[in-house]
């Protein structure tokens, strides 16, 4: 191999180039490189005509320019005129600069386009390579179009060059990834898949990649490459490794070709040939043998490939899932890997072995090497190696080693990554739950759980235990008497404090008959944890009393005490404070039989998956797999009947006020789905909220549309209005774009609680005007007496649109829930642009529009005054130009505008002909989309 | 394969070649991302890592590290094995390639490269047909360096 010319021609590159490494700051290289942008600009845009050498130099130092992670903004089209060079180099050039920073310029994709359509005809194979690199390193779409049916041609052709070919196939397999709908193989199909049968092993290698892709969205169509492919490899397989020249690496025959076929094999069934099949086990029986063989050489790259093609055989045979024998040798042959001294190898192996442990011919193979495993949880130093053997605990855990494979993971979480922990809490949680064969062991895990991380303990896994426990009795007394005992530590984790109120506030009966654990000393208890807690805890807590004032008459006073005392009754906290005067004026005025009905032991949550599997299901990761047959196995066992994934609170909510429809969606997605700016109710009411929601509940009012009509033609103005509540608008639109600023008024002298607002989009309108997002600023919940807060709404107006979106309200004023939903006035005219035209334009126009379905008319009864300013104001307020002089008729009125939308501008024209003696008016639209003329007509024919 | 880096110890981007379309501010992005995790390393630890929904393969060959991100279902050894493979034909082509072949020459590094890998896949694995590939490129190269413009190009490979 020569030397490389080093200066062959591009000095002033190179220089540049050093100039650059020499420079000692940032500064210094950006003040560099912006001298030499303004040099190469100057010489692009100057009067001489650069020749290609010059033009080659320079834009390979704007591209170096660019990979050092500078912006460029020029020099484009230099770098096409290289395309067309003659000169190689300046060529190969012109097409790297275009492959990395041509996206998809279209200006210049046509005469990219050009260039290489030139170069694929070129019959030089040189030159059709380099186009077809360039196709496949843009990859675009226009791309695509143009060269999609080219290519499969030039693929195909009996005297096409092999590295053409290589390249052909690859850049197809480009496109068909960008755009599968361009690229139709139809005619060539069977002509492709043979190219597995081809002498040439680069070729072979390139098309096999190509056919991989097409076979995994047409199986049917390629399924002869099967035994093509188990041909191929057999001859691989039992070659001797110098057979393959230099295909051959580090003494392993085509180790790519070889990975890629058992690949390719993947998007199969096992083949039904018998035939066929019996080569394919052959070969992998062959595979598996030689992974026993003393390695041929002491390189690494010597046992990567072999052990490559190893992985590769034992993801078939994974696959086909239906070879016991191959199974449990694969396994086997894991489990050496799992104590080899190369960690790479430690880590595939408990990768690949997570997927094994999920057959059930190798399951019980999987779990003999258990200890393995934990030790490599224990031991290794590399943190993705022990995420691994975790996942694989994970996967090879059923009910006979599970209570060894928790405790593991447990101590394991003491000292785990912090990356991982909420992670291992989740399916520590899920294997507990899973395998529980006493509940006893469960809530001791649970609680464990807690101690250990309790900060990654998300609200899924606690609100799990709660619903285990009020679902199965057998373990409530066992729950109450464990939170009591794990509460008594000093320092105990937020999260404990509110299974352990929670519970307690259920269930705190079954253990109050031990003077160690009275009523009194778990009221004392749970009320010392009190001051260190959080807002929500303390409203979960607040609720316990309430249940312990029902539980236990004895603490009534105590209890009584406690809500009384100025931190509680007066506390800033809204939700704090209206708990305990709600809880102080329940306990003393209810009578026992009300506080009993009330305050009664939570009904059983109903059978619902899992929201922890859910949880993990949504954290991606190779438990992925094994959490689909968990659940599997749930749906069949259903080993617990606990379930419901409704979070502890939405129950309680429900159970207090069985006219509340519950929601039966998880908490979380409530949540989720709360507006912006939603009242701290939903975070606060745990366990009982009596008050909560049970007044007299405002019928969710049918959509109020009263105030719609009149905001046709203005943009300001008061909206809706009753005893209680005043909304007004205020509105400004340019173009597509619209602003509303909405204004709520309080009437009263009472606050209105829990205020929120939502605006929503009805069915066909939610394509249509998409971003209909609250601004930034979401509405207060609480909205004081006389007060008047506001509250900005962005609109986008994609397209031509019917519906108005709406306005949904809801506040509490004194105890009733108040409901409220308007129309908002958002109305296709008001993203008029007006337009003034002369009379003759105007009726040109019209006559353009003259086919029947862009016409709209309606003849209508004047409801209002038909004196000419009214009408002149309304017309203006519509967002048309109003043309004088147009109109033959002087009594007439004539109107032209343009509605912007965001993809397109309908152009509209109409007329209003008023008959004063009739009393009558007739309305002609014609717009140049019929469903504008039709919207436009109904919505004015009201207004006249 | 989803995309290769090739970055220095000093966490310097030496090469970059992306298989799938991202926008420029994207790649920044990753290629930040990516530099600083495979950096903090250590250097026994394995040679694969889970990153977003990909698998990274990395390796450092003198003061270069280079890195892959490849699919789910994509061989990690195989991974290691073109990066080897690259640093081979590198190797051959520059005669003991360091890290200022590349950064002088990153034109060849890209040429070599796409001779290699198109699209992200293997598209030739011998090293004799690269290099040979390469060779006649450069041959061409002398060829119309000599000023003879125009001249229609009718031999080669």
């Amino acid at each position: 191999m020569p030397a490389v010319s080093k200066g062959d021609g591009m000095r002033g590159l190179a220089v540049f180039i050093s100039d650059i490494r020499n420079c000692k700051s940032k500064e210094a290289e950006i003040k560099r490189i912006n001298k030499e942008l303004a040099n190469i600009r100057s010489k692009f845009k100057g009067d001489k005509a650069l020749d290609g050498y010059s033009k080659k130099k320079y834009v390979c130092k704007l591209l170096f320019i660019f990979l050092l992670g500078h912006d460029i903004d020029f020099g484009h089209m230099e770098a096409v005129n290289l395309l067309s060079s003659n000169k190689y180099t300046e060529k190969q050039i012109g097409y790297l600069f275009i492959s990395v920073l041509v996206n998809s310029n279209s200006e210049l994709i046509r005469l990219i386009n050009n260039a290489i359509k030139n170069d694929l005809s070129s019959r030089n194979p040189t030159f059709m390579c380099l186009a077809l690199h360039c196709i496949a390193n843009v990859g675009s779409r226009e791309m695509a179009e143009a060269f999609a049916s080219e290519i499969p041609r030039i693929l195909v052709a009996g005297d096409t060059m092999d590295s053409v070919k290589q390249s052909a196939a690859l850049c197809l397999l480009r496109l068909y990834k960008t755009s599968p709908d361009l690229v139709l193989m139809g005619e060539w199909t069977s002509r492709v898949v043979h190219l597995l049968n081809d002498q040439h092993m680069g070729v072979v290698t390139a098309a096999i990649s190509l056919i991989t892709c097409l076979s995994q969205k047409n199986p049917d169509e390629f399924k002869t490459c099967v035994s093509l492919a188990v041909s191929r490899l057999s001859r691989i397989v039992s070659s001797a490794s110098t057979d393959l020249q230099d295909y051959t690496y580090y003494f392993v025959p085509a180790p790519w070709l070889s990975c890629k076929l058992l690949r390719l094999l993947q998007c199969y069934p096992p083949p039904e040939d018998g035939a066929v099949k019996g080569r394919l086990v052959e070969c992998l029986e062959t595979i598996l043998n030689k992974a026993q063989e003393p390695p041929k050489s002491k390189k690494v790259q010597h046992s990567n490939a072999k052990n490559a093609i190893l992985f590769e055989a034992i993801s078939l045979i994974i696959h086909y899932d239906s070879e016991p024998n191959l199974l449990v040798r694969a396994c086997n042959q894991l489990g050496q890997f799992l104590q080899h001294r190369e960690t790479n190898l430690r880590y595939l192996a408990l990768e690949s072995m997570c997927t094994l442990a999920s057959s059930e011919f190798s399951h019980e193979a999987v779990k003999t090497h258990i200890e393995t495993v934990i030790n490599a949880l224990k031991t290794e130093r590399d943190v993705s190696v022990r995420q691994r053997a975790a996942d694989l605990l994970y996967a090879m855990c059923d009910r006979s080693n599970a209570k060894q494979i928790v405790a593991e993971m447990l101590s394991y979480l003491e000292t785990a990554d912090y990356s991982i922990r909420e992670e291992m809490v989740l399916k520590v949680a899920i294997l507990a739950e899973k395998y529980a064969v006493d509940y006893s062991w469960y809530v001791d895990t649970i609680l464990n759980l807690i101690r250990i991380a309790g900060d990654y303990v998300s609200e899924e896994v606690w609100y799990r235990v709660i619903q285990i426990v009020i679902n199965r009795d057998d373990v409530q007394g066992y729950a109450a008497k464990t939170v009591f005992e794990a509460l008594q530590a000093p320092a105990c984790h937020e999260n404990m404090v509110k299974v352990g109120g929670y519970i307690l506030g259920e269930f705190g009966n079954l253990i109050a008959g031990d003077p160690r654990s009275s009523p009194l000393v778990q009221f004392n208890l749970l009320h010392s944890k009190f001051h260190l807690c959080s807002v929500p805890t303390r409203a979960l807590l607040l609720s316990a009393y309430i249940k312990f004032i029902n539980l236990f008459p004895e603490t009534k006073a105590t209890i009584q005490e406690v809500l009384r005392c100025d931190s509680q009754i007066r506390n800033s906290d809204v939700e704090l404070q209206q708990r305990a005067v709600e809880y102080l004026k329940l306990s003393s005025i209810a009578s026992t039989d009300v506080l009993a009905t009330v305050l009664e032991e939570m009904p059983p949550f109903p059978e619902r998956e899992s929201s922890i599997l859910a949880k993990l299901k949504k954290k991606k990761g190779p438990g992925a797999v094994s959490v689909t047959e968990l659940e599997d196995s749930k749906r069949e066992g259903g080993e617990l009947n606990g379930g419901g994934d409704r979070g502890p609170d939405t129950a309680a909510m429900a159970a207090s006020n069985a006219s509340t429809p519950s929601p039966s969606a998880d908490l979380l997605g409530i949540r989720s789905a709360a507006p912006v700016g939603a009242a701290p109710a939903s975070a606060g009411s745990l366990l009982v909220d009596v008050f909560s929601e049970a007044g007299p509940i405002a019928p969710s009012a049918a959509v109020n549309d009263d105030g719609f009509l009149r905001f046709v033609c203005k943009n300001n103005g008061v909206l809706f209005e009753n005893q209680l509540l005043q909304i007004g608008i205020k509105s400004e639109y340019r173009q597509n774009l619209g602003r509303m600023y909405l204004f709520y008024g309080n009437k009263t002298s009472v606050q209105f609680a829990s205020f929120t607002t939502t605006v929503s989009c009805p069915g066909e309108l939610q394509s249509h005007i998409l971003s209909m997002h609250l601004c930034t600023k979401p509405v207060e919940p609480l909205v004081e007496g006389g007060a008047q807060i506001q509250q900005v709404l962005n609109i986008e107006c994609l397209t031509d649109f019917s519906d108005a979106p709406l306005l949904n309200i809801k506040f509490r004023y004194g105890g009733a829930l108040q409901n409220l939903t308007l129309k908002l006035p958002v109305t296709i005219n008001k993203f008029f642009q007006p337009t003034e035209m002369t009379s003759s334009d105007f009726f040109q126009r019209w006559k353009q529009l003259s086919q029947p379905q862009q016409e709209a008319q309606k003849i209508f009864k004047a409801n209002h005054s038909m004196d000419t300013e009214v009408l002149k104001a309304k017309l203006l307020g519509l967002g048309t130009a109003l043309l004088d002089n147009v109109d033959p008729n002087p009594e007439n009125y004539v109107c032209a505008g343009v509605i912007q939308t965001k993809g397109q501008q309908v152009g509209c024209l109409l007329r209003l002909e008023p008959n004063a003696q009739a009393q009558m008016y007739r309305l002609t639209l014609r717009c140049s989309k019929d469903s504008v003329s039709r919207r436009l007509c109904e919505l004015l024919a009201e207004q006249f | 394969m989803q995309f290769m880096l090739l970055f220095s110890r000093q966490g310097k981007l030496r090469l970059q070649k992306w298989y799938v379309p991202l926008s420029d501010k994207e790649k920044k992005k990753i290629t930040r991302e990516l530099v600083q995790t495979v950096l903090a390393r250590k250097p026994k630890m394995c040679s694969f890592l889970e990153w977003r929904d990909l698998k990274i393969v990395y390796k450092r060959y003198a003061s270069l590290y280079f890195c892959c991100a490849i699919e789910d279902q994509d061989n990690e050894l195989i991974t290691l094995e073109i990066i080897h493979r690259y640093v081979e034909l590198l190797d051959k082509y520059f005669g003991s390639v360091c890290e200022l072949d590349i950064i002088f020459n990153f034109e060849k590094a890209y040429f070599i490269l796409d001779e290699f890998l198109l699209g992200g896949e293997a598209q030739e694995t011998s090293k004799k047909n690269v290099l040979k590939a390469i060779e006649q490129a450069d041959l061409l190269q002398e060829v119309s360096g000599g000023g003879q413009i125009g001249l229609p190009f009718h031999f080669i490979c």
